[in-house]
């Protein structure tokens, strides 16, 4: 008997305890993907005799004499199943990762098992969607409209690769075969703090199939940090590739390069480590006391500020005079709010692949947001002129800020320089929560003052920020908590201390909302507060306060900015938001007085583009076939940058996003671009896509003109022609007809990000709350965003559902729990849940009509801030309906329900 | 997941073909947790496949659910009209955590074996008092109420290699009434509680079993119909705040809370 795959038959043995995924992956199967390993995303889902299962799960062997069936074999002699054409009808999906697992589930369901989608799919995770286009495919809903020459911009135009990634032939980092590739694994540290007093990795370099072992003493002793930013000073040198001293558990302690992921399994188990262990904090207000054990002995060019506080970074600033403030105060509110630490949870693990070419240059495939920082950072970790790298990106399965990191290239390309093999290192799922990066938990005390008409007179605020062992973005993070979420308001008087505390605990790092969603938290739950004790409404009191066109935002900070609101719609989200929870839609309360309802809502400012360095460049150029060939640094994850890219190209060349081919997220072929993260897809990379199309349709209309002899303003181009008076040229003859003009036809344009203009978020929430249990039901969800124009309606609703999902996840149950020693207890999906269909409920979207004056076409960004508003909105929901405000996240039933005795 | 350190995997037609157990070996039932994690200290798979135990056997003295029974043929299974408690069976499979796909593969036995509190063929059986079958690798086959096989959390009665042949059902307690109460922190999430109470047509006893909050099930019988303040009393009793579990699906205070406001549902319901 042998294995039949897609009904090809495969003579191959698996290995004894393989499972069913791997083992179709190693025959070629690409389409079965990992997101969990363990049964709990539904990512690896295929057919075995036609009944769905977790690949992952199933023993490779049981399924010798049956029928396999993965993503590849749905299709029937070309044709899509019915479902993979409805997934690309509705498109549902963003980053894709979950799309194989997502459709063969589907694909399996009857008509009946259809009417309880929550159920039948709750196998199946989606960080990126929330689900709604998934439900659409499921119900034959399509969303993708035809792209037709001219009205790209503002139409709901198909992902490029919504193909392959639907018929399971898009390559992830992991969808590659190299021969001779060896498979890296790490040891991790057991202690939160510890000093390595011997290593001993004698039995595991004799372990059969190990190539090479790696300690501290092996790597180049340089201080460097993971965080991936242009400016690479604004995080700080803390980390080495290998340390001899642990500082959370997790870290990794040795790696192993060897011909088997087992092999390399075995040897890790087999290295022997002598630790002292040492003190550790875990608390950041603990570690910042005198006494507490210090993590970092560094010197002043470490860029840590006060190494002996574990402070590496303090800020404290004043704008106007807050004591002064809160004396012209009626009223003052005060409360302190804790956020909780949460992990991104792209689908994809982070994964790369370092090899050499015969021309001995390094190629590092990686799932990666910034990979031009990836490659200056290896250059300079291994002494290696940058031209001898070439990092690049193929198709990233979801990112949210967790991949602005460089968590596994450098081993590889350690592992790799030593033994000259290709070498693959992909995280597991516990990695990613125990040596990943997460969102940084933060402190945030306030001080409120207003007057009795409810003039706001003074803010102050206080952010104790756990950054972890290390201090990867702790300081970005942390400006963005003190000046990002207060900006919304005028108050005359803004005051603000932050502190970016070393722990010994997993790092923190980028998280959509960036350290604003921590204080949004905070400050839109203080303004509830504050609106209750005024006896007004919540919106009364935001209308008395906000920004309005014509004001300089301003936060804790005096002195010039180059924030600037290139258009406004906050007014109008305010209004959309505030109708529709008086609509009376949504679902009703349940019966029974038990069941307490509530409504609540929060608004968000955000600036587009971070205060550090962004830029991006374009490049776009006429080819002989008389279509458009564009490339830019950007990397797609999900976020939709490469199909608003084509649109905004084909919207100014007059053309069908069809004919625009690109290539981004590659050192080699694309120009220099400071990474894909902080809203800037659309804000920069997008711009220098105008910047260049424009160009570009202008000097294709001078040519043409030239070359026709007609005056330029008789001279139009029309799709893939361009009519010159009464002759019509197209593009392919133009072409053909011009070799001295051709440098003409081939345009760059750089774009950088500044002026920074803002959009604006609003959320609104109607819930029912159990005053029992604990439950919190949601009744009615409601976003509306300012995101300019709007490229791709389908696009960017898919992006604010995707945040709202991810926001109520955050602020509903998600939170990484560990025990007294630092161990983190819940790793897995299993225990760490994150939003699954039956968690998410529909949100009704409203976009403000604005048109930005800084952004490509009057677009801003869509992605990253519909986030911000969630949690304060149901803070405010759940206060409004039981009296009670809730300080700290996330709002589990087991964490609310004691309180709620209180309850009105 | 890959179970790396697995060397060999055997696949014997009669469980007595296992003579000698040795440390490393682990019977295979659906697999479904064994490969979700890493099994390190694992070296031999003995697969329970091969035995080919007929899953379920109904008769008028009750219902025999092979070990090897898969949750999705429980879930399917058309149970004779007068055992009024079968809905359970549905209710209970519906409550794991794993997808309908896991249900596939996962069998009863296993889910019995794994002794987790949230184990949902744990609350089934043991409400509706199930009485284990061991075969132990030496010995003479041995039976034991599932509510005494399941001693903690990941924790039972098997001596190691003992197997856990089957789960006997007693039409006495096929023929209750029932009343099932179960929360979940997350919408078809993790059980942070299940309680079943089941009552006689005959005697009107009622049987109280509350599972999943605590770290093994909690069995109490109650005569006729009892009050409010007998069965808090009772449940404080036998179940004190150390016995409730404390993770990520729950907390003690939560769960006793629960606890408490379910049981009291339950009553009320069955001796309406
Ligand atoms: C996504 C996911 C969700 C889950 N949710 C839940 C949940 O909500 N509640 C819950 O309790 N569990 C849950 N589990 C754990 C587990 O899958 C189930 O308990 C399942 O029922 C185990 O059955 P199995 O046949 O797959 O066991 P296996 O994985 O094959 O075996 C489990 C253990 O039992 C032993 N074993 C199996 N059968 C026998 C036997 N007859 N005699 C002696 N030893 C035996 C095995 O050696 C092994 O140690 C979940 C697992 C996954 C992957
Ligand atoms: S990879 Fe198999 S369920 Fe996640
Ligand atoms: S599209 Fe579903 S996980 Fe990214």
């Amino acid at each position: 008997m042998s294995y039949k795959i897609n009904g090809k038959t495969f003579n191959q043995e698996p290995r004894p305890g393989q499972c069913l995924r791997t083992f179709a992956r190693d025959l070629g199967w690409f389409g079965v993907k990992k997101g969990c390993d363990g049964g709990d995303c539904g990512a690896c889902t295929v057919w075995l005799d036609g009944k769905p299962v977790h690949s992952c799960l199933v023993p490779a062997f049981r399924a010798k004499g049956r029928e396999v069936t993965t993503i590849e074999g749905l299709a029937c002699n070309g044709v899509l199943h019915p479902m993979q054409q409805a997934f690309l009808d509705a498109q549902a999906f963003q980053c894709g990762f979950c799309a194989a697992g997502m459709i063969m589930t589907s694909a399996s369901l009857s008509d009946e098992d259809k009417k309880d989608l929550a159920f039948r799919l709750k196998g199946n995770l989606c960080r990126c969607t929330g689900y709604h286009a998934i439900e659409d495919a499921l119900n034959g809903v399509a969303s993708v409209e035809k792209d037709v020459a001219g009205k790209a911009c503002g139409s709901s135009l198909q992902n490029p690769l919504a193909h392959s990634i639907v018929t399971g032939t898009a390559r992830y980092t992991a969808d590659v075969k190299m021969d001779g590739m060896l498979h890296l694994k790490v040891l991790r540290s057991p202690h939160a703090h510890a000093k390595l007093l011997a290593i001993r990795t004698e039995k595991a370099a004799a372990v059969p199939g190990v190539h090479a072992v790696f300690t501290w003493k092996d790597v180049p002793r340089r201080p460097y940090t993971s965080a991936l930013h242009d400016d690479y000073r604004v995080d700080p040198d803390d980390t080495y590739i290998l340390d001899n001293v642990a500082r959370f558990v997790g870290q990794r302690i040795a790696a192993v390069a060897a011909e088997s992921e087992g092999a390399a399994e075995e040897a890790c188990r087999l290295i022997e480590v002598d630790y002292e262990v040492l003190p550790a904090v875990f608390d950041p207000e603990e570690a910042m006391l005198p006494g507490a054990p210090m993590l970092h002995h560094k010197e002043a060019d470490s860029r840590i500020q006060r190494p002996e506080k574990n402070v590496f970074v303090q800020i404290e600033s004043e704008y106007g005079n807050v004591a002064e403030g809160f004396k012209q105060a009626d009223v003052t509110v005060e409360r302190t709010f804790f956020s909780n630490k949460i992990q991104h949870a792209h689908l994809e693990t982070h994964i790369a692949i370092a090899s050499k070419s015969e021309d001995g240059r390094i190629h590092v495939r990686t799932s990666s947001q910034a990979p031009f920082q990836t490659k200056a950072k290896l250059a300079y970790l291994f002494g290696i002129y940058p031209e001898q790298i070439h990092v690049y990106a193929e198709r990233v399965g979801g990112g949210f800020g967790g991949k602005q990191e460089m968590l596994c290239e450098e081993l590889c390309v350690l592992a790799l320089l030593k033994t000259g093999r290709p070498v693959k290192w992909e995280f597991t799922r516990e990695e990613e929560f125990i040596g990943g990066v997460s969102r940084h938990p933060m402190k945030t005390s306030l001080k409120v003052g207003a007057k009795r008409d409810g003039t706001l007179t003074a803010i102050e605020i206080r952010v104790v920020s756990n950054t972890g062992a290390y201090g990867n973005h702790g300081g970005e993070t942390l400006g963005a908590s003190l000046g990002q979420s207060l900006q919304v308001y005028r108050c005359a008087n803004m005051k603000g201390t932050g502190y970016a505390v070393y722990t010994n605990i997993v790092p923190s790092g980028a998280f959509r909302g960036y350290g604003s969603s921590q204080t949004a938290f905070a400050i839109e739950s203080i303004m509830g507060d504050l609106a209750r004790k005024l006896g007004m409404n919540l919106f009364e009191l935001q209308r008395k306060n906000i920004v309005v066109p014509g004001d300089t935002p301003h936060s804790i900070w005096e002195g010039p900015s180059d924030v600037e609101m290139g258009s406004y719609g906050l007014d109008q989200c305010m209004d959309f938001v505030e109708k529709a929870l008086a609509s009376g839609r949504g679902s009703k309360k349940p019966e029974g007085n038990e069941w307490l309802e509530g409504r609540g809502h929060a608004i968000h400012m955000h600036d587009c583009i971070p205060p550090t360095e962004q830029r991006s460049e374009a490049h776009i150029k006429l080819r002989a076939d008389g279509t458009y060939y564009l490339t830019n640094g950007v990397t797609e994850m999900g976020n939709g940058t490469i199909t608003s890219m084509r649109q905004v190209a084909a919207s100014i060349l007059n053309t069908t996003a069809g004919r625009i081919e690109i290539t981004i997220a590659d050192t080699d072929r694309t120009a220099y671009d400071t990474g894909t993260f902080s809203s800037v897809g659309t804000s920069v990379s997008c711009k220098s896509v105008s910047l260049a199309a424009e160009i570009l349709r202008d000097n294709l209309l001078k040519v043409a003109s030239e070359f026709t002899s007609t005056p330029l303003e008789k001279c139009r181009l029309v799709d893939s022609e361009i009519q010159c008076g009464s002759r019509k040229v197209t593009l392919t003859e133009l072409f053909a007809s011009v070799p001295d003009a051709r440098h003409r036809l081939e345009v760059m344009r750089k774009a950088y990000g500044s002026p920074r203009t803002t959009c604006f978020n609003v959320h609104g929430f109607r819930i029912a709350v159990h005053r029992v249990t604990g439950e919190i039901r949601i009744l009615q969800s409601v976003h509306a965003a300012d995101a300019g124009t709007i490229l791709n309606p389908m696009q960017c609703r898919g992006q604010v559902e995707g945040a709202v999902a991810q926001g109520i996840g955050g602020s509903l149950f998600e939170r990484m729990v560990f025990d007294a020693n630092g161990k983190m207890i819940n790793p897995t999906f299993r225990n760490y849940r994150i939003s699954a269909f039956a968690d998410i409920p529909r949100t009704e979207i409203f976009f403000a009509d604005t048109y930005d004056a800084y952004g490509p076409l009057g677009a801003k960004s869509a992605g990253e801030t519909p986030i911000i508003p969630v949690a304060p909105a149901l803070g405010n929901a759940l206060a409004d309906a039981t009296g009670v405000r809730f300080d700290s996240l996330p709002f589990s039933a087991d964490r609310i329900f004691a309180q709620l005795a209180e309850a009105k | 997941m890959d179970l790396n350190t697995i060397t060999e995997v055997r696949r014997p037609s009669k469980a007595d073909e296992v003579k000698k157990w040795e440390m490393g070996f682990a019977w295979l039932a659906g697999g479904t947790w064994l490969f979700s994690e890493p099994q390190v200290n694992t070296h031999t798979l003995i697969d329970l496949e091969t035995l080919h135990w007929p899953s379920l056997t109904a008769s008028a003295e009750g219902l025999e659910i092979a070990a090897t029974c898969k949750v999705v043929e429980l879930d399917k299974f058309t149970a004779p009209r007068e055992w009024t408690s079968a809905p359970l069976f549905s209710e209970c499979c519906h409550s794991f955590l794993a997808s309908f796909k896991i249900w596939n593969e996962a069998t009863v036995g296993g889910n019995l074996v794994m002794s987790l509190p949230a184990g949902p063929m744990i609350s089934l059986t043991s409400a509706l008092e199930g009485v284990c079958t061991l075969w132990p690798r030496n010995g003479e086959p041995r039976k034991m109420p599932v509510v005494d096989f399941i001693t903690g959390n990941h924790k039972n009665a098997l001596a190691p290699g003992e197997l856990l042949r089957s789960i006997f059902l007693p039409a006495g307690a096929l023929k209750k009434t029932y009343a099932f109460r179960r929360f979940t922190l997350t919408h078809l999430g993790r059980s942070e509680v299940l309680i079943i109470g089941t009552r006689c047509p005959t005697t009107k006893e009622i049987l109280l079993t509350i599972t999943a909050s605590t770290l093994r099930p909690i069995q109490l019988r109650f005569q006729s119909s009892p009050t409010a303040e007998v069965v808090k009393s009772a449940i404080e009793k036998a179940a004190p705040i150390e016995l409730y579990l404390e993770d990520t699906h729950g907390s003690p205070a939560h769960r006793q809370h629960l606890t408490y406001y379910f049981a009291e549902q339950i009553r009320r319901e069955l001796t309406a």
